[in-house]
């Protein structure tokens, strides 16, 4: 039985810890205010929020329902559209809590479809812990379609948001119900998750055989819906064991179930690499980035996985495990074939380690879509780079898009090592890297698109790696 | 004022067709689509499906009482495939189970056996083979043969506008209940309900008079739903007629994408020609539209090209003709702009085109040829124009002078990134085209306690028409909003609507809510007279209160209602509305099909990433028509949102189907609308305030349609950053200008192997 907190109830549901978060809340529940629009985590308008505890403290993090396992949410508190309408009486606008009013006067709703998944990210921002700038308040509904506004007013809502937010210096929680921003009942919750944690021994009972591994969910709800609701689950989302970032000596170890939200958020990560932002913004959405694992991506083996590509060039290695012994793997040995990995049925990904870089090292992630945002890349690439002076003493470059697999361009990586930059040694780099990769024409492009673009990603590493030294004519065209 | 739905909206409280509670032993249906593009049916095997434990019945064709038809202009589109599929994802069977998911899975095992057919996707090809859905049609002005005579400068070429997918966030759906007496009550998500309720009726053979159509709103629409709602309420109803039960179908995401069709794309072919002063004397355009495999609405889409094919222009010497292209695609339908925008972009592209051969702006030729009032159109209509209006007060606030030289001053200092300006005016007109549907009623009724309430044949699907209505009501009885209520829109309330389309809704059934609701007052005159004794001609209401002019009286609005009931006078009242000297003869292709035209203009600035090929604008500013809003809130938003629907369909959404006709942009995950990271920077509009008389409803011109077309200029923008990289880059027009297309122009095939080695030979 999974069991949690929903909007201000405790609730229980004998329904598979497989069926989709979803699904109990509207066809159970029967909360209507949360929508379906695509069940597969690209329009946001079924967001709802998760809080829990970590590390003594209530945290809420957004998360598409149409990909969330109920397994994932026991002991949890879930928050839908209606956890925040405030308990007050009246007529029209005096109904509406801060971040509905400022949709409300805004126009930022027109046909209301998308509106609730809105104002569920928005409402996440108020909760995090993050620094409450208009830049963020945006962040947190860059996984919420609205084919209706065109966003200005949304903008202009989350800009009054962000604003009102500022304002509070303390603990965000006292803050948000003292001010009738969110309902009184979110102060009690922390102390509430506590009791039923105490209650329900946090993690779902886990069936003698599990036949699937699920991690965050967002790459096999999307694939095997149908399947997942009955299959045997063995949630590795929750284990803590599996959660964690660790930093031992010159290592960086990260457990299997941490998620690109965790992978930002953490100081390890943002010590070492100062621009980590920039590329999380690159990668999917703030919903989806707070469920899905880094484990997930390498194990879900697309030719495109942005964080799998990132790691290809960092050189991490996975260890895996069937519970009983472990062995570790390179990540550049793991990819056998199309969706092929060096891994058993019976085993997991129980950790992910990869050397942190020293001060010599320098590393560049491009990707270009469609869509510049919450987009699987036409091509990805990411290069990491160690100098010796003016000499590269050892490179790591990798590529998506360009092949059955994530690729880890071999040749070209050796290529580059012990070179000096030039714009010779990136034109060489590029017939090289042309030689290694066998790209296929798809929806995400043609095959010469692709080949094109990996050579232009190539050069953008070069060009933003190493922005002093002349390399001008790598991005002029034969008329200039 | 805000938009009255949005206080339940935001509050997660408004009701959409799947949030409808349901009623016991409701069943769920699902629709079997053909899995290839055309073909003759061999067998259909349903007999698995049928053995699955909660499947409760499959209908096929044989089932249908009726007529198997659905097709709205040409009766070509059967609701179930008989003996041959005609595109794929057709509905073949429609399943009903007691849950979704074992409807679904039932889907997944019906088996059928088809022998192929050829598979047209290409619409001049379609022409080629002689696959037309109706016979071609040419609009023509002056003498075109004559006219290129006399032109210093002739251009020509080709002009592609892919399709674009409505992606309204709430799928197609609808749910059907029985009533007694075979009646059967039906909420569907449709702009149509009327066109739901036809069809159903003959679909079913019952009176129509038996099927209540109910829509309360939509989770957009877009056109998406404004024929292609259709089909799937009538499968719910021939369940719900042969079982006896409730039966609802929401549409997944990719069974939406896959099965209903999409904007037409058109492949056209274009020949202007100019004078030495950049005069257009002459245009002529032949357009291939691609209907995909029945007629839906593309005839009525086809007819929009050709009105719009001029754009804000005025040409002397036109020359118009339009094809009607069968595919083997979903069909193609109706989507915000009706085949207008297609046509605009065509004469955009042969102007684009002939100002790089002079080596000018296009500006300048845009500007040169802007309607004047009293021009001709094509069709006949003379202009009442605000074109110029429009673009003069955009360069002066806007300050273009200044912009251009930021533009030119950024390029010049700049390798990686460019910039591009385009200007992009816009002429639409608003009506029906067939003139029959330019007509709306009202029912208005105020009850004994003095509340309004209003029913109209206008569906709110977010473009805030409720808002609207409640506005007119509230204007003409002098009363706060609190006493108005906007009720659903029902077949029983309100019969023979138009959908709600053409930009027109608010006009049309505005109009016809004034009309109920000065009737009303009108004779609630008389009761006032009796009452106050004394002449009551000039009575309005002030909180309250019946005022009379300016002198306030004793008489409360309650009790001038309590005592107009009590006479007996007649406190409801159903107005009709048909707008005056609309007309149009298609023998002749002329007439005065318009109402009014809406104008405006849209500066567009793009910043492209030369080394990526990718892009981001800057912003878009625009002086728009309004006539004088009646909703700035309300007004601000449709051109908003239209533009970046509009940019949407000019940059990012990309339609893939293969050769065999399969859609391969089928999920969210690809085929990309535009996020809040790829709006523009800046959108800026400013409410030009025209002055001339005009048929909207208080001269608040229609706003739903017309902005969509300023996206267009996003195209045109990025094609000038393009040029600016690589003057001599052949950037074709053929929409959307994905960064796939961009980085292919930025970087010519012929020229990538030489960058490399001369990259070399520097060194």
């Amino acid at each position: 039985m999974i069991q949690f907190i929903l909007n201000d109830k405790e609730t229980s549901t004998d329904l598979p810890p497989g069926e989709l978060l979803l699904d109990l809340i509207r066809y159970h529940k029967h909360l209507m205010g949360t929508k379906i629009g695509c069940r597969e985590g690209d329009c946001g308008a079924c967001t709802v929020l998760i809080g829990e505890t970590v590390n003594s403290k209530l945290r809420y993090r957004s998360v598409t329902s149409c990909l969330t396992a109920l397994g994932n949410v026991q002991g949890k508190h879930v928050v839908t559209v209606e956890g925040l309408n405030l308990e007050v009486s009246g007529q029209g606008t005096e109904k509406l809590n801060p971040v509905q009013h400022a949709m409300y006067k805004e126009g930022a709703t027109q046909c209301g479809f998308c509106t609730p998944g809105f104002i569920v990210s928005l409402a996440g921002f108020c909760l995090s812990d993050s620094d409450k700038s208009y830049e963020n308040a945006i962040a947190s509904i860059d996984g919420n379609i609205c084919r209706c506004t065109g966003y200005k007013s949304i903008q202009r809502a989350a800009k009054n948001i962000a604003e009102l937010m500022q304002q509070n210096k303390g603990d965000v929680i006292e803050y948000v119900t003292s001010n009738s921003i969110l309902p009184e009942y979110f102060s009690g919750i922390k102390k509430r998750l506590l009791e039923l944690n105490s209650k329900t021994n946090g993690i779902e009972k886990q069936t003698a055989d599990p036949k699937k591994y699920l991690g965050g969910g967002t790459d096999l709800y999307v694939q095997q819906h149908e399947k997942m609701v009955h299959a045997d689950i063995d949630f590795l989302f929750n284990k803590i064991e599996l959660n964690g970032i660790k930093k031992e000596g010159n290592k960086c170890i990260l457990g299997a179930s941490v998620t690109i939200t965790d992978l930002m958020e953490s100081k390890t990560i943002k010590d070492a690499f100062p621009d980590f932002r920039k590329v999380n913004k690159l990668v999917s959405s703030t919903p989806i980035r707070n469920i899905a694992t880094i484990a997930g991506n390498f194990v879900n083996a697309s030719p495109i996985g942005d964080l799998t590509i990132l790691f290809l060039a960092l050189n991490a290695r996975i260890v895996v495990s069937n519970e009983i012994s472990k062995r570790e793997i390179p990540l550049r040995e793991f990819y056998k074939g199309y969706k092929q990995l060096d891994k058993r049925e019976e085993e997991f990904i129980e950790q992910i380690w990869f050397e942190l870089p020293d001060k010599d090292h320098l590393f560049n992630f491009e990707k270009v879509s469609k869509r510049t945002h919450l987009d699987i890349a036409s091509v990805n690439s990411a290069l990491s780079i160690t100098m010796n002076g003016k000499i590269i003493s050892e490179a790591g470059l990798s590529a998506g898009g360009v092949g059955p697999i994530p690729m880890f361009l071999s040749k070209t990586s050796a290529f580059l090592k012990d070179k000096k930059i030039s714009e010779q040694l990136v034109n060489e780099a590029i017939e090289i890297a042309q030689s290694e990769i066998s790209p296929i024409s798809d929806a995400r492009g043609s095959e010469e698109y692709k080949r094109l673009l990996l050579s232009q990603l190539i050069k953008a590493h070069f060009i933003t790696l190493f922005p002093k030294v002349h390399l001008n004519s790598l991005f002029t065209n034969a008329e200039h | 004022m805000q938009n009255i739905d949005s206080i339940t909206h935001v509050r997660g409280e408004s009701i959409y067709l799947d949030d409808i509670p349901l009623q016991q032993e409701t069943l769920f249906g699902a629709a079997f689509g053909s899995p290839i593009a055309h073909g003759k049916i061999i067998h259909l095997d349903i007999s698995a499906a049928e053995k699955m434990a909660g499947v409760v019945r499959i209908f096929t064709y044989k089932d249908i009482p009726g007529d198997n038809q659905i097709g709205g202009i040409v009766p070509d589109e059967p609701l179930l495939a008989e003996d041959e599929v005609h595109f794929n994802g057709m509905p073949v069977a429609f399943v009903v189970a007691e849950t979704n998911e074992i409807a679904q899975a039932a889907v997944k095992s019906i088996t059928i056996d088809i022998e192929p057919l050829p598979v047209i996707t290409d619409p001049r090809e379609a022409k080629e083979k002689g696959k037309l859905i109706i016979p071609p049609r040419t609009f023509s002005l002056g003498n075109i043969d004559k006219a290129w005579k006399k032109c210093t400068h002739i251009f020509e070429g080709i002009a592609e506008t892919n399709g674009q997918e409505h992606l309204y966030i709430e799928t197609q759906g609808a749910y059907t209940i029985p009533q007694e007496n075979d009646c059967i009550k039906v909420y569907s998500s449709t702009q149509g309900p009327t066109a739901v309720q036809r069809h159903m009726a003959a679909v079913l053979k019952i009176p129509m008079h038996r099927l209540e159509v109910d829509v309360t709103r939509l989770g957009g629409g877009f056109g998406g739903k404004e024929d292609q709602a259709t089909a799937w309420a009538i499968l719910c109803a021939l369940a719900t007629y042969h079982l006896k039960k409730p039966v609802k179908y929401c549409l997944h995401r990719m069974e939406d994408m896959r099965m209903t069709g999409k904007r037409n794309p058109y492949s056209s072919d274009f020949k202007i020609g100019l004078d030495k002063n950049l005069k257009i004397i002459a245009y002529e355009a032949t357009f291939y539209q691609n209907a995909g495999a029945a007629a839906d609405l593309s005839p009525a889409v086809l007819e929009r090209t050709l009105f719009h094919c001029t754009n804000s222009y005025f040409v002397p010497n036109v020359k118009a003709t339009a094809y009607c292209c069968k595919t083997n695609l979903p069909p193609n339908t109706a989507f915000r702009g009706f085949g207008g925008p297609q046509g605009m972009f065509v004469i955009e592209a042969a102007i684009a085109k002939a100002a790089e051969a002079l080596g000018i702006d296009a500006s300048e030729i845009q500007k040169k040829n802007l309607l004047k009032d009293g021009d001709e159109f094509p069709y006949g209509q003379k202009a009442e124009s605000e074109a110029k209006n429009c673009w003069e007060e955009a360069e002066d606030i806007y300050e273009i002078k200044k912009l251009r030289k930021q533009v030119k001053k950024f390029n010049e200092e700049n390798h990686l990134h460019k910039k591009g300006i385009s200007f992009m005016p816009i002429c639409f007109g608003i009506s029906f085209t067939k003139t029959f549907m330019n007509q709306a009623r009202a029912l208005v009724h105020i009850y004994t306690d003095g509340s309004i309430s209003v029913s109209t044949g206008a569906v709110e699907m977010g473009q805030g028409v409720n808002t609207k209505m409640a506005q007119v009501a509230a204007t003409i009885f002098s009363l706060p909003l609190s006493k108005i209520k906007i009720h659903t829109t029902n077949t029983f309330r309100i019969a023979n609507t138009s959908p709600s389309a053409a930009s027109a809704t608010a006009d049309l059934n505005g109009k016809a809510v004034q009309m109920a609701c000065i009737n009303l007052m009108e004779r609630l005159k008389p009761v006032a007279e009796k009452v106050l004794k004394q002449p009551c001609d000039k009575m309005r209401i002030e909180e309250g209160l019946v005022h009379i002019g300016n002198k306030k009286t004793e008489l409360t609005w309650g009790n001038l209602i309590a005592t107009a009931y009590m006479s007996r006078v007649n406190l409801s009242e159903h107005a009709h509305y048909a707008p005056p000297q609309v007309h149009f003869d298609p023998t002749i292709e002329k007439g005065h099909p318009f109402a009014y035209h809406v104008y405006g203009t849209a500066i567009t600035v793009v910043t492209v990433d030369c080394l990526r090929g990718i892009y981001t604008f800057d912003a878009v500013k625009v002086v728009h028509d309004f006539g004088t809003t009646m909703n700035p809130v309300v007004d601000l938003g449709q051109i908003e949102g239209g533009i970046v629907q509009g940019m949407g369909w000019m940059t990012m959404e990309e339609i893939i189907y293969d050769k065999e006709g399969r859609l391969r942009s089928n999920a969210l995950s690809t085929y990309k609308v535009p996020d809040i990271y790829s709006v523009p920077e800046e959108i800026k509009v400013h409410f030009l305030k025209t002055k001339k008389d005009n048929l909207a409803i208080f001269r608040s011109k229609a706003v739903g349609e017309p902005p969509l077309m300023y996206g267009i200029g996003a195209f045109f923008a990025v094609r000038n950053a393009i040029k600016a990289f690589h003057p001599s880059a052949d950037v074709k027009f053929s929409a959307p200008i994905t960064p796939e297309k961009v980085l292919m122009s930025l970087y010519p095939k012929k020229e990538r192997s030489q960058t490399i080695k001369e990259a070399y030979h520097i060194l």
